[in-house]
């Protein structure tokens, strides 16, 4: 069992950098998976009253967590934008290779545009208000 | 009637039928999360603030509660497949690999339940 042989072999490929969104999709939503526990416990910490929610919040403000929370944002745009990326694969859209380097291109263009933006809105005006 | 050999089917080797189901459901419940992340997002910057009384007010807004408990279902279900794949891909012991997979499933239906529950706790629990 273990001696068979694995596919893809990822090895006899050149590298082209569609190769780094590929495995970046993957990567990110394992970081959103781990994230959407944060999530769900944020939720919990909502529903156990003020006191839970105020223990939450300054977990939250813990600078170490907000560099983690300004990455699941990072995340989720960047799997938000090539998910739909992957749904026009799905749909047999621009499958050929030029068509898919000039969509990762739009794909990292539209993320940096986006979190930039996010980021901003999530974190600037925090810092600036009491 | 199969065309598998005896031994394949005995074996359990090729397909088990559910691989196409698998792919569908990821793909529904990502079209799904296309509009419902936009909305999370949308929500959370459009709050006042997110001291607790604010964040409660939201939460318990009808269509509020009805499609955070709809985002908390199509991201456990999109999140469990993806995981699944991602433990089936990189994990190679035969019992670690089930052991994995298994608490996948464990873990993904629990943070559901809670995030539904909270949700509803806030929404229709009358603080």
């Amino acid at each position: 069992m273990s001696q068979r042989p694995l596919s893809p072999h990822l090895g006899v490929y050149r590298f082209g950098y569609t190769m780094s969104l590929s495995i970046l999709h993957r990567i990110t939503g394992v970081v959103l998976s781990v994230g959407f526990l944060v999530l769900a416990a944020w939720l919990m910490a909502i529903a156990g009253g003020a006191e839970s929610y105020a223990r939450m919040n300054a977990f939250l403000g813990h600078g170490v967590i907000q560099v983690l929370l300004a990455g699941w944002l990072v995340s989720f745009v960047y799997h938000f934008a090539n998910g739909i990326r992957h749904l026009c694969w799905d749909a047999g859209w621009g499958f050929e290779k030029p068509q898919a380097r000039r969509s990762a291109l739009i794909v990292v263009v539209a993320v940096v545009i986006v979190a930039a933006v996010l980021l901003y809105l999530f974190f600037v005006p925090l810092a600036v208000s009491p | 009637m199969s065309i598998k050999s005896p031994l394949g089917r005995v074996l359990g080797h090729g397909s088990a039928k559910q691989g196409s189901s698998h792919w569908r459901i990821e793909r529904m419940t990502a079209i799904a999360l296309l509009p419902l992340t936009v909305w999370f997002v949308w929500s959370l910057l459009a709050l006042p603030s997110f001291d607790y009384d604010d964040v409660v007010v939201w939460m318990a807004t009808p269509w509020s509660a009805v499609l955070l408990v709809v985002f908390v279902l199509a991201v456990t279900v999109h999140s469990m497949l993806g995981m699944q794949v991602f433990f089936e891909d990189y994990l190679h012991g035969p019992s670690i690999k089930c052991i994995t997979l298994l608490l996948n499933n464990f873990v993904h239906v629990l943070t559901a339940a809670a995030g539904v529950f909270a949700v509803l706790k806030i929404a229709v629990g009358g603080n």
